[in-house]
């Protein structure tokens, strides 16, 4: 079993190894087997940790940490750092929660590889290309096979080191160069977070290991202040890697790096290791009420706030982007209400239909040479039919549309909240209308009516080959049957995934359980409500966008002060660039100019001024005049006379 | 037996290739020898790890009416900057083999007697010895910058060494000091000197000389203002040598002396120091930002490293003071791997002036790989050696007090801004007029920059190995905090 585990993880790690030292060396026809087949492998290998530890009765292990496990789901390859007290094993963990991780990062990343191989084709960087794209694999499969929070950090820092290599992977334009940066530094932002709230488990539990530090957990008390501070740090952590606000404004710039890129990293996997984290963490932030509570006001904030940009923007990659910080709003939300199964079950779905949106968009752009703005495209049916559909399957899933997947994941958050607050639920809602709508315009001004573009564009509109069509479908195929991993009972269903996870969450189950489940007919005439929402919103944006023309005003148009200040993006940018990153570098060049040459160096040259020229003047008193000596000497007497008196 | 004989080879060897005439053979000989002392590097470690844990210590009689011994040994924490000076020099060596200095012989002899002094200072077990390697190595190390470093050299050169020095005349003050203090007869041997009794009084002014002539080593923010002027006008190999070894010394100097007998008082008034090492690392990071020359940026970098594990050692915590000893490793190796990069980048374009840079990954590729992993490891991503020591670091900062792990923890933000921004002015964009026809690594450079990166990754990896060895006299050394 250790074995398959490292396996796992070493299959990505090797493909790295060999297109990154052989990159000038290897024929592309190579790269394109063994860049997504070390994938291939991991996902193979993941399944059959999947169906063992199904199957087999005795590796029915649980989380459960009253008991001593008889065989133990920690693999410990060796002892990483060891400094006394502080153990850290490097150690990994094969449980319900990684294991469906597993599933979605090498099945949704070797889809995504197989498709690199058409759209990356004739890009000079091909190899360096997958070299980067399987390292990421490796980091994220660190990241969520971890038994211990170091170890989660160097998968968690090594997906943010990929996702800076792969935004600016076409290092030639500055501006992605900058936005590579960017992305980079907030998430280093978040990583301080991360590691003092390490710090502080460490200094709380003695340990930094997963089973350790739940199992003492268990025994604190719901609002124990410390446990507060480490979930918020930690938080902050995940603020960070899973964009939201305040340090969101990396990933819609993130958008600069080559569409499959966009897809694995800042849709499906990446941005969702925050929510993995917390849902990892569940028994910590079960028992901070303060914190879930902070952490459902930012998921919430961040859902609406992300989703009403989306509604403004046209560039058809940004939208996606804001519509993925809105969607992982919402995971938070449903952890902060305590679903931690609803949560990783619209991770899941959502990898699926956001990775199917990224790659069909993909697949538009490739046909229209490079154009993202949605105002140029319009028409894309006809030539670009499995485009089309397979786009058309992402739109209806992530509008929550029955019986496609998004409606269940999404479905099961807003009940979840409404159980936890009506309020809450009406701004959940109000999200999911926006969300329907940004997406209906998003399709309809693609595909519907005319083609805007250039004739020359006109000519060499094509579908994309197969190799890139037949991930699409697959994907589209996943959007669409994907909620059928956690049909709930009102349904007939019997939620599998909750019942698989229901190891990992039991702990914080228990001590959530307050709230009285929702009646059968309560959930019907809510979930009617967001449907009847949803159906107006997509015939509304069919109005607009089809019936009248609307939403094709060029950049310059003038519109009113609210929707310049949307369109603009509440000028986040504009503002965090006034105060903090114009005066972090006054500040440097003040220390610099000022502090540093003005004054410190001044006194040091000055100090050695002092003794030179005191040295000058002390010459003088060397006269060579015994009179001279003994006049000082007795002075020198009388002096010390006259302190012992004093003291 | 061989504490002894890497102190000796050095300097037999300083010697020798002054008879030889031709650059090629003084090349030789200086790369041949400081490989053969790399050799007996290992196999100190090696004895050290497998056979005895016996402190390699050699012991004769010198001026022993006076008390001062010829005390050379190895404990861990020696053992481990002496494998990382030997380690380095020769790859500081290789990297000098791209500049063609005037009177080479000369050069390298004074570069093999400065290795001579470090494994002195790394190696002495008695206080006089100690100092007396500690200026032994100035005076190499200054003729290397003055005679061949660049603009403004004596000016720069001269601020240098009469700071260093008069900090290490307040050390010789401390040491004689102790020793009048140790019973009769006086000893310089350094179990007497931790014995000493001191009052608290006495306690604070010999911490005080202590601290000041360590501080302007390391350099501790506001006692650092040669080292940046000197770490740009140095020539590459004498930055090399400075930043990653000679520095370490002060560090070495707080870790072996300082700390064992001023100890009280760092429980007492330690916070004060710590709060001047970690606005030092705020201070020198911020500078950092907006500096257009590449040595300069990395100079102030080094500040701001050196910061950070100037406090780790001086709250006086176990794992900070083992994260100390990986980190000023770990230092060693990336600082002079940043220097290497900047070396070939210069010789390529001619310039360090970031600002005219641009383009290079796409002429040489091998080398932004190299420039992209030792930046890496300096700004401590994990499973590089930076990681660890940081990790280490900033834990046992936390235990003391979580503000200051905090404040000190910006380092992680800063670092990675100056950093990339250096990395992306330099590498990434478009080529032009002087980037544009540079060529790419040769295999002399290549050979150069692997070691560094073969470490980078082993103490990243698997820090166990090397931390295994420091610890037990971490302990040691901390053992009055039980």
């Amino acid at each position: 079993m250790t074995l398959i585990v490292v396996l796992i993880l070493l299959f990505p790690l090797l493909g790295f190894l060999v297109l990154g030292l052989g990159f000038r060396n290897i024929p592309a026809k190579v790269t394109s087997i063994l860049g997504p087949g070390t994938i291939l492998i991991s996902f193979i290998l993941s399944i059959l940790t999947f169906f063992n530890f199904t199957i087999s009765p005795s590796h029915h292990f649980t989380i459960s940490l009253f008991h001593h496990l008889t065989t133990s789901p920690v693999h410990e390859l060796f002892s990483w750092i060891s400094v006394g007290d502080l153990q850290i094993p490097f150690g990994l963990l094969i449980d319900p929660l990684s294991i469906l991780m597993l599933l979605i990062v090498t099945g949704v990343g070797f889809i995504i590889h197989v498709y690199s191989i058409g759209y990356m084709k004739n890009d000079p960087g091909y190899n360096r290309f997958f070299a980067y794209m399987n390292l990421f694999v490796f980091s994220m499969l660190l990241l969520v096979m971890g038994s211990n929070y170091p170890v989660m950090f160097i998968g968690w820092e090594g997906v943010g080191l990929c996702s800076y290599l792969l935004i600016g992977f076409w290092f030639k334009n500055h501006e992605y160069n900058n936005a590579a940066k960017k992305a980079f530094i907030m998430n280093r932002i978040g990583d301080l977070g991360f590691l003092l709230g390490m710090f502080l488990l460490f200094t709380t539990f003695h340990s930094l290991n997963f089973q350790e530090i739940f199992a003492g957990a268990k025994s604190m008390e719901p609002g124990n202040v410390t446990l507060m501070a480490i979930t918020l740090l930690l938080f902050v952590g995940a603020v960070g890697k899973s964009a939201q606000i305040p340090l969101y404004t990396w990933l819609p710039d993130a958008m600069a790096g080559p569409t499959p890129v966009s897809a694995l990293i800042h849709a499906a996997t990446m941005v969702t290791a925050g929510v993995y984290m917390v849902a990892r963490s569940n028994i910590l932030y079960a028992l901070s009420p303060t914190t879930m509570a902070i952490m459902g006001i930012t998921g919430l904030a961040t859902t609406l706030f992300a989703a009403s940009i989306a509604i403004f923007q046209n560039d058809i990659k940004k939208i996606l982007a804001y519509s993925t910080i809105s969607q992982l709003g919402y995971m938070f939300l449903a952890l902060s209400v305590g679903a931690f199964t609803g949560a990783m079950f619209h991770l899941t779905t959502h990898a699926f239909f956001k990775a199917l949106l990224f790659l069909a968009a993909g697949s538009m752009i490739h046909a229209l040479g490079g154009e993202q703005d949605i105002r140029k495209m319009g028409g894309l049916s006809k030539k670009l039919p499995i485009s089309r559909l397979t786009f058309l399957a992402g739109v209806l899933a992530i509008a929550g549309i029955p019986p496609l997947s998004g409606f269940f994941s999404k479905d099961e958050i807003l009940l979840k909240s409404f159980e936890f607050g009506h309020f809450i639920w009406f701004i959940a809602v109000i999200g999911s209308l926006m969300t329907a709508f940004y997406m209906f315009r998003l399709f309809y001004l693609t595909f519907s009516k005319d083609f805007r573009g250039t004739e020359d564009q006109k000519h060499h509109l094509h579908e994309s080959p197969a190799v890139m069509t037949i991930p699409l479908i697959t994907l589209a195929v996943l959007s669409i049957l994907g909620g059928l991993l956690n049909i709930p009972a009102i349904f007939g269903g019997n939620s599998s995934l909750e019942a698989f996870l229901s190891p990992v969450f039991t702990d914080a189950g228990a001590i959530l359980e307050h709230q009285t489940p929702l009646t059968p007919s309560t959930g019907w005439i809510l979930m009617g409500i967001t449907l009847a929402g949803v159906l107006v919103m997509i015939l509304w944006a069919y109005q607009r966008y089809v019936k009248q023309d609307k939403g094709l005003l060029p950049d310059e148009a003038s519109r009113s002060v609210i929707i310049t200040l949307i369109s603009k993006k509440y000028f986040v940018d504009e503002i965090y660039n006034l105060i903090v990153v114009k005066p972090v570098l006054w500040i440097s060049q003040f220390l610099h100019r000022f502090v540093e040459l003005r004054f410190i160096d001044r006194m040091v040259d000055g100090v050695g001024q002092i003794v030179v020229r005191t040295g000058n003047t002390l010459r003088f008193i060397q006269t060579g005049n015994v009179g001279f000596y003994m006049f000082i000497m007795v002075l020198g007497i009388i002096l010390i006379l006259f302190f012992n008196i004093l003291i | 037996m061989l504490t002894i004989l890497l102190l000796l080879l050095p300097l037999v060897l300083s010697l020798i290739i002054l008879l030889f005439k031709d650059e090629r053979s003084i090349r030789t000989v200086a790369l041949t020898g400081a490989l053969v002392e790399f050799g007996i590097g290992i196999a100190a470690f090696i004895q050290y790890k497998t056979s005895c844990h016996c402190n390699l210590l050699f012991s004769a009689d010198w001026l022993s009416t006076l008390g001062v011994s010829l005390k050379f040994g190895m404990d861990g924490i020696s053992l481990l900057l002496v494998a990382m000076t030997t380690f380095l020099l020769p790859v500081i060596i290789l990297a000098s083999f791209n500049h063609s200095y005037t009177r080479p012989a000369a050069f390298y002899s004074l570069v093999l007697f400065l290795e001579m002094a470090l494994v002195g200072v790394f190696t002495a077990f008695d206080g006089l010895m100690f100092y007396i390697f500690w200026e032994l190595a100035l005076i190499p190390a200054w003729f290397i910058c003055a005679v061949w470093g660049g603009d403004d050299r004596i000016r720069i050169t001269f601020k240098f060494f009469i700071y260093t020095f008069a900090g290490s005349l307040l050390m010789l003050v401390a040491l004689i000091y102790l020793y009048f203090r140790t019973p009769l007869p006086h000893s310089f041997d350094f179990q007497w000197l931790y014995a000493v009794k001191l009052s608290p009084v006495e306690q604070i002014w010999i911490f005080l000389a202590f601290f000041v002539a360590f501080a302007i080593k390391i350099p501790v923010f506001p006692f650092h203002t040669w080292q940046p002027d000197t770490y740009t006008t140095s020539p590459a190999t004498g930055s090399m040598l400075l930043a990653g070894i000679m520095l370490k010394m002060g560090i070495y100097g707080m870790i072996r002396w300082m700390i064992p007998i001023c100890h009280q008082t760092l429980q007492q008034w330690g916070s004060i120091a710590v709060i001047l090492a970690i606005t030092g690392i705020v201070y020198a990071s911020l500078i950092a930002l907006r500096q257009d020359d590449l040595k300069r940026l990395v100079a102030w970098s080094s500040i701001a490293h050196m910061g950070l594990i100037t406090a780790g050692v001086l709250i006086l915590s176990q794992k900070a003071t083992t994260g100390a000893v990986i980190q000023m490793v770990s230092h060693g190796i990336n600082i002079v791997g940043l220097f290497i990069v900047i070396d070939f980048i210069e010789h390529r374009t001619k310039t360090r002036s970031i600002a005219e840079l641009g383009g290079i990954a796409t002429r040489a590729p091998r080398l932004a790989i190299f420039f992209m992993i030792i930046l890496l490891a300096s700004i401590a991503l994990p499973l590089t050696n930076g990681f660890v020591g940081e990790f280490l670091l900033l834990l046992g900062l936390f235990e003391n007090n979580t503000v200051f792990a905090a404040i000190a923890g910006l380092t992680m933000i800063f670092g990675a801004v100056y950093m990339l921004w250096m990395y992306q002015r330099t590498m990434l964009g478009k080529t032009n007029e002087l980037t544009g026809a540079i060529p790419d690594l040769t295999r002399t450079e290549m050979a150069t920059l692997i070691p560094l990166v073969v470490l980078i990754f082993w103490i990243g990896l698997y820090p166990s190995f090397f931390l295994d060895i420091v610890l037990p006299d971490v302990q040691q050394i901390l053992r009055f905090m039980r």
